[in-house]
Formats: C-alpha cells, structure tokens, sequence
C-alpha cells in the first residue's frame, strides 16, 4: 500500500513541477466551523527547493495521462513515461494528513486531460468538494480550470477554490501554433473571461445579500513558457499587460524553459533554462504592478529587449536622465519610487520622515535604500556639489563595477563553448 | 549620567518610562538587571514594578500610537535584546515628549530601531509559522520543539488556534522553558520537565504514532520531486531556509 502511493506521488508531483505558481495569498476563508485550516493573508512559504522556488502547497496532477500532445510537456501523449492516477480519496488523505503536520499551506491540483474536458474537471470537482463539505477543511486550494469543461462544473468549481488558473503556455499564438497545434490562445480567453465575469457578478451580490458565497476570493492566474519559442521581450510584456488588464488576474507567472525533449523545435536537451531573462521578466512585471510603470516604457519598439546585464528600472532611468536628480526632500511618492535603488518600503519611510526636516545621505543609508546605486540619481540635503553630468554609459559602468552581479557565475557558465 | 536598572519585565519598562518623566533627570541609560554592570562614576536607579503606572503609560502609548505601532513595540519588547529595550524605552519618551505623529520620523534612530527590531521579530514569527512541523504522536497529540531567536510564542499562539482546531497540539520552547498546549478548547501555558535539546522526535522512537512515518517519507519523497535539478541554487535555497532551522525540518532529516 505505501509502495504503491510512494510511486504515485513521485510520478504526479514530478510532473506537475513545472507549474510555478504556489502562492497560497490573497485566501480569506476563516476556520468558523471548527474544522482544519484557515487561511493566511499573505501566504506562507513552508520550505524552498533546492532551486529556490517556495513550496507552500502540494503541487501535484490528479493524472498524467493525456490526450493532448503538446510539444514543451512531459506528460504529451508520444513521451514514453510511466504513466499514473490518484484516487480522489488518496489525494484529499494526502492533503488533510499533510496539513495537519504544517508542511503544507494547501493543495494545487492540476491535472493531465483523460477521455475529455468534462471529465477531468468532474473529477477535480469531486476532490475540492470533499475537502469542504465532508473534512471540513479551510486551507488553500488552487485548481485548474480546464479549458472546455462546461460553464456549470467551472462555476461549482469556483464556489470551493481560492485560486484559479489556466496557462496560456506561449506568449504568443504563433508560438502556441508551433509546439501545440491542437491548442490556441482563445482555448484560454473564454474560460478566464467567464470566471471572470462570475467574479465580479458574485461580489456584487454580495455587496447586497452577505450570504451569497464566495468565488474564487484569491483571483485567477496564468502562465507563459519563456525560451521555448523566439518571442522578444516586448512581446512577451505586452501579452502580460493585456491579460493583467482585461482580466484583472493577479499574476502572470513566466516560466524558463528546461528542455525536456529532442524535438526539433524547441532548444536542445542540456542547454541552460534562461533564468536571468526569467528574472528580468519578473521585474518588469513587478514594476509594471506596484511601480507606476506602463509597460511601453520599459519595451518597446526601440528596446524590444531587457538588458542582462543590469535591472530594468536602471535600464529606464539611465535612457530617460532628463528626469534625474530628484530632490528626495520635494520629490512626489511616484516620482521617488522611479529612482534606481528605493523600492517601495524605503519611498513609503522617505515621505514620512521628510516632514520632519530635510534627509540627509546619512538618513537615508539606514532608511535601507541601495545608495550606491540611488546616489547618481537624487539630491538630498547634503549631497556633494557635482559640477560634471555624467553620461548614462558612464554611471552605468560606475554601477556595475561597485557591484558584483549575482549573475556573472552563471553567465560564464552559459558562455563556456571552447 | 544615570542608569535606569529594570527586571527585565514589559511592565519594568513602562515604568521607567514613568520615573523618567516624573525625574527628567537628563540623558539616561536603561539597562536590565541580567546586563547591568555597575561602574564608579555613574548613578543607579532600580526601578520598582508598579502596575498602575505601567497602565498609565501604556494607555497614553494607546492614545498617541496607531495599533500597528503598539504591536511593534510589543515585538521589540520581546526580542530580548538589550538594545532594544534601550531603543524601545527612548522611542517611548521620545513619543511622549513630541506628541502623535513622532512615530513616523524615520530620521529618529530610535523609531528607526523599533520599527527595523520589530520586522526582526515578525520575521520571526512568520519562519515559525512557516517551519515548524508537528509531528503525531502515539498519543494523539501533534508536537514540535522550537528554540526561535526570539519569544515569539505569544505571536504565534492565535496563528495556530485559529488553524488546527479540530487537532490538539503543543508547540513548546526549548530554552526558554515553557510551551503552549491546546486541548480543542483553549490555549494553555504550560511547563515541561524534560531535557531534550532535540526539536523533533527519532523518526524510530515509539512514541510516534503508527503512521507518522508514512506521511514524514512521503512528504521526503515530495520534496525531492518537486526540485528541478537544471534550475539548481544553492544559495537561493540557504538564503530562504537558512540552516539552522534545517533541524526542525522533516524534509531536512536523513533517513
């Protein structure tokens, strides 16, 4: 018996790995009846594999057979892999025996697509719903919607989940064409736009009638393959934007490619995953969210490419120096949170402690701005006279030789061909 | 200048803050009774608990703070650390002598001190909420020893009522000697005599329950699949789960 489920969740838990999202936020369900699990407001990340990602929910696929065979996945139909099922019974044993021990913030139940949409949903249905109805349990569950279930199992569906999500796989529909050709982007924009729309319609009843119940209280997300397919930057932030704007989702996870097959039309097996350009990404992202940032102000037509070497936001400011220095003691939030170096924390402290008189570097140091990086772009109250305008190439090369780049192991390791 | 010497307790510390402005005796240093070295050419003063001043001047705090400040000087209090009851103390008297509002000049190294101690503790707190893992025991109950930097049992208590309440369970703090026990009714404070310095249970002892070794390898096996190995760091990895708390950790455990 234990042989048995031992095997199983390593088959199901390997598989569903390459998911990236674990958030367990944004949940609100309170423990009220006395059952197991109640909902954190920020997520909490138990432990972090050895690659660094978080591992707040047990991540796995309810199956890995498969009738789709889609190029960039392990599970496809012509991969030849040891192929297995969970019972419903097994995943929710699994799930209540490992929140009970703390390992865990919920469960993330994805899942291979056996005999049709419908079906598979039907199954993901029936696990969500023991967990609530029958063990009571109030912790974390992210499901995936599957693209072309019916709109009425989508809708119990969202009744019992916190998160939803579909992943769009490629940034682009040429992309998705390439690798998966029974696929395309509107499989995903119909299902997202109906939870969507089933959001907004339960919280204004809501508003009205308290008892009406929630949907998806954590939001939906998605996901893009990144490095699979020769999409720019640009094209690959604009897609996040449009989907971040029409569907109000609360994340975009991009995930770098790790090769996983000879096929011919993806990189070969061995090569690198590109995570520096993952990273970029994810800064975009972030300071397209909480920074003020729109989108074309970081890609666009004539930098359709982030730079490797330093962060997006210094690549902004160092192409748009009209805007530098900032007198940090006059400055709006919005303009202080654009310099290279403050983040959101230390502009929030900024604006509060210059009412009661103007910040020195000394302050500022110990508010925890980055100052070595911050100090080409602000004045403060005794910021040395500097009679020279440096050139951006000139303070980007002052930046980059005080600082050692995480990165640069692994750039030699990428650029090791003689 | 003068030493103000305090038991150690919250209340001492109020009431400090209480002598001192009753005193205005100038620049003074607060040092609790465990730190406190005497020296020749400065003045002591022990400070005596009194719970009515204490109150009195944590309404006043109540009165000029917003309540996410009260928690913060509630978590600097219990890191511990003699600095920070040093920073806690004149952060109180700086409030008190400047009015509402003082809180937010973060160009005051005190208010600085405080906030940057508290996030210490929190961050704390949120590891412990994160990294402890209890373990079923023959008895029924889920345990797990912990020895955090900080006295964040009082943080945690509420965390894990409200989450476990269909189980019992009993977090208990190592050093510091006392732990909390909750029978599905309420949270008790409660004082063990034994001497391990171990967190977790010996996966072999009998005094686990039958499947607590099932679910201990399956969570182990979980763990290991969930790594992609070509996206390998190391440093990430350490950087989130630093290695002293490896030991309160199944997934951690070799066997």
């Amino acid at each position: 018996m234990s042989e048995r489920i031992r095997a199983k969740l390593n088959i199901l838990a390997d598989a569903a790995k390459y998911d990236v999202s674990c958030s367990s936020s944004g949940g609100t369900r309170k423990n009220d009846n006395k059952g197991l699990g109640d909902s954190h407001a920020s997520g909490i990340c138990h432990t972090y594999t050895e690659d660094g990602r978080c591992v707040s929910l047990l991540k796995i696929l309810l199956t890995n057979h498969c009738i789709f065979d889609c190029a960039y996945c392990v599970s496809r139909k012509s991969n030849d892999i040891e192929r297995a099922a969970f019972t419903v019974e097994e995943v929710v044993e699994l799930t209540m025996n490992f929140y009970r021990r703390n390992y865990i913030e919920g469960l993330f139940l994805s899942s291979g697509i056996f005999k049709n949409a419908d079906f598979t949903m039907e199954r993901l249905l029936r696990v969500v719903k023991k967990l609530r109805l029958e063990e009571r349990f109030n912790g974390y569950i992210h499901l995936k919607t599957i693209p072309g279930a019916s709109e009425d199992l989508i809708r119990e569906a969202g009744m019992y989940a916190d998160r939803m999500s579909i992943n769009l796989e490629m940034p682009t529909e040429s992309g998705l064409k390439l690798l998966a050709p029974d696929k395309s982007h509107q499989d995903v924009i119909k299902p997202l736009g109906f939870v969507q729309n089933q959001i907004v319609q339960f919280k204004e009843e809501r508003k009205l009638i308290r008892s009406v119940p929630k949907f998806v209280p954590a939001g939906q997300s998605t996901q893009m393959v990144i490095g699979a397919t020769p999409e720019t930057d640009k094209d690959i932030m604009h897609t996040a934007d449009a989907f971040y704007r029409n569907f109000s989702l609360k994340r975009v996870y991009y995930s770098g490619y790790v090769p996983i097959s000879n096929d011919n039309r993806l990189p070969v097996l061995g090569s690198q995953p590109p995570l520096i350009r993952e990273n970029r990404l994810y800064q975009t992202d972030w300071l397209m969210r909480f920074y003020g940032f729109h989108v074309n102000e970081i890609l666009n037509d004539a930098n359709p490419h982030l730079d490797i070497d330093i962060d997006p936001k210094l690549s902004w400011a160092l192409r748009n120096l009209q805007h530098f220095p900032v007198d940090i003691n006059v400055a709006a939030y919005k303009v202080i949170l654009r310099v290279p170096g403050i983040g959101v924390g230390s502009a929030k402290k900024i604006i509060q402690a210059r009412k009661f008189g103007k910040l020195r570097i000394d302050q500022l140091q110990k508010i925890g701005i980055a100052y070595n990086r911050a100090k080409h772009f602000i004045k403060c109250a005794d910021s040395p006279y500097q009679l020279k305008d440096y050139q951006g190439t000139q303070i980007k090369s002052f930046i980059l030789a005080e600082s050692q780049s995480k990165y640069i192991k692994h750039d030699t390791n990428q650029l090791i061909l003689f | 200048m003068t030493f103000y010497v305090f038991d150690g307790s919250l209340e001492g510390l109020l009431c400090a803050v209480f002598e001192w402005f009753e005193r205005k005796p100038g620049q003074v240093k607060l040092v609790s009774e465990a730190a406190f070295l005497p020296d020749a050419f400065s003045s002591t003063l022990h400070i005596y608990n009194d719970a009515q001043k204490a109150d009195r001047v944590w309404k006043g705090m109540e009165s000029k703070l917003p309540r996410g400040w009260i928690r913060r000087c509630y978590c600097t209090y219990l890191s511990e650390q003699d600095d920070a009851y040093t920073a806690l103390f004149e952060f109180i008297c700086y409030l008190f002598a400047n009015g509402a509002g003082a809180e937010k000049n973060y160009g005051n190294p005190f208010v600085l001190m405080v906030s940057q101690t508290a996030r210490k503790v929190e961050r704390e707190k949120h590891r412990m909420e994160a990294f402890i893992r209890f373990q079923h025991t023959a008895d029924g109950i889920f345990y797990c020893g912990i020895d955090p930097d900080f006295n964040v049992l009082p943080l945690i208590m509420n965390h894990f009522k409200n989450r476990y309440a269909d189980q019992k369970w009993i977090i208990y703090d190592i050093p510091r000697r006392y732990g909390l026990f909750y029978d599905l009714e309420k949270v008790e404070e409660i004082k063990m005599d034994f001497n391990t310095q171990k967190n977790m249970i010996s996966a072999s002892s009998p005094a686990l329950s039958e499947k607590e070794g099932l679910y201990a390898v399956l969570w182990k096996d979980y763990f290991k699949s969930a790594n992609i190995p070509a996206r390998k760091n190391m440093k990430l990895h350490t950087q989130h789960v630093p290695k002293r708390y490896w030991k309160y950790l199944t997934e951690k455990q070799s066997g």
